[in-house]
């Protein structure tokens, strides 16, 4: 009987090309991946089947929940010319630093004159409850149609596009506070905007 | 490669000779972890863009102005009126004798997208001309939620509706909701 060597082969792979390849993928996600920042008004999105994404430019987001309403825009340079022209209607003034940390806030809920305040205000101190009451849109002070109208004016001016406005629903608030808002796009003859929801199938 | 060489050196002179020791370094948990931190990073980015519906509005006739006056058959129109507990009323035709309903359906496949899809095929059966499909008038009451809102035009999405508006709830719409119990003062 002959005997079948059978030649002994060491178990271990280089694992170096793998491990190189791992890590530049991972340093690929790393440096695409946006970080997800803490919300001023966190609210409960109702789902959708539309798959339409939202665009990255030239957007302002009206958050509605709780009956209140948030305001947040896109774009450092348009944040603060914003801010230049709420200043300028409401009679404020605003220090370049002032205004330099006011584009960098996401989004806020605060009367203009309570700005100032905000500003000021550590970035973790914003998002405690209680400290953002929201911006006023009833009909006698209706600071959400003068900001909507300043960041209109503002990305037309630096981008030369038209503002695109997207609706950030609370799914329990009520159909009245989401009308009054879209109520006071529609005077500005803005009649298109986006719903921002979140997933689901078909099947429900 | 991944082998780092740190065996002996060369040592001639000497007698005693350091033991030559493979030091290839196992690489295995580490690309382990790398390839966690990869999954990771890359469900969160995907997760991370929001979704979006997008709606138009009809244009705003400014007060002043009379309405535009459009004639449409009654035989066309669907109305859905969104009362409260998630619960809405539809009815066919004008709400004065409607030609169907009032009826009282829920939301999702088993309610109004059956309806929806009914109507559409009827509507385009009695016509016979794809541009004068089924319109659907959607009128919120103030006890509706934004769910229901966006749940009705995801409906009206699926099941493809050529034409669609949101409008204001008018008080015989009102009365139709308080009969059916989905709208408490």
């Amino acid at each position: 009987m002959a005997k079948v060597k059978m030649s002994k082969k060491s178990t271990k792979i280089d694992m170096t090309a793998m491990c190189d390849v791992a890590f530049l993928l991972l340093s690929f996600f790393v440096m695409t991946s946006t970080a997800k920042v803490p919300e001023p008004l966190p609210v409960d999105t109702p789902a959708s089947t539309r798959e339409t994404k939202l665009p990255e430019t030239d957007l302002v987001t009206i958050t509605v929940g709780d009956g209140k309403v948030f305001f947040g825009m896109v774009g450092q340079d348009v944040r603060a010319d914003a801010l230049g022209r709420i200043a300028e209607k409401y009679k404020l003034t605003f220090t370049e630093e002032e205004t330099k940390r006011f584009s960098l806030i996401d989004g806020f809920g605060v009367p203009a004159g309570s700005l100032k305040g905000l500003i000021a205000l550590k970035s973790d101190d914003r998002n405690k409850e209680g400290v953002q009451v929201g911006v006023p849109y009833d009909s006698i002070d209706n600071q959400l149609r003068e900001w909507i109208l300043a960041a209109r004016y503002a990305t037309k001016d630096l981008h030369q596009t038209e503002l695109k406005v997207a609706i950030k629903g609370d799914a329990k608030e009520e159909y009245p506070t989401i009308k009054k808002v879209i109520d006071i796009l529609q005077d500005q003859k803005v009649n298109k905007f986006f719903l921002v929801t979140g997933l689901r199938t078909e099947d429900f | 490669m991944a082998e780092l060489n740190t065996g002996g050196g060369d040592s001639k002179g000497k007698k005693v000779r350091s033991k030559k020791q493979d030091a290839g370094v196992d690489l295995t948990a580490m690309v382990d972890l790398a390839f966690l931190l990869i999954t990771f990073f890359m469900l969160t980015t995907s997760l991370s863009k929001p979704q979006s519906m997008n709606l138009a509005m009809p244009d705003k006739t400014p007060e002043d102005q009379p309405p535009v006056e459009l004639t449409i058959s009654e035989d066309r129109t669907l109305t859905i009126l969104l009362g409260e507990k998630n619960k809405m009323v539809w009815y066919y035709g004008l709400a004065k004798e409607p030609i169907e309903g009032p009826t009282v359906v829920g939301y999702g496949k088993n309610g109004i997208r059956k309806e929806l899809l009914s109507k559409i095929k009827s509507v385009i059966a009695k016509y016979g001309d794809p541009k004068k499909g089924l319109i659907v008038l959607v009128k919120a009451s103030k006890k509706s939620t934004y769910r229901n809102l966006v749940d009705i035009l995801d409906e009206i999405a699926i099941t493809k509706v050529p034409t669609y508006a949101i409008v204001d709830i008018t008080p015989e719409d009102k009365a139709m909701l308080e009969k059916e119990d989905l709208l408490t003062k």
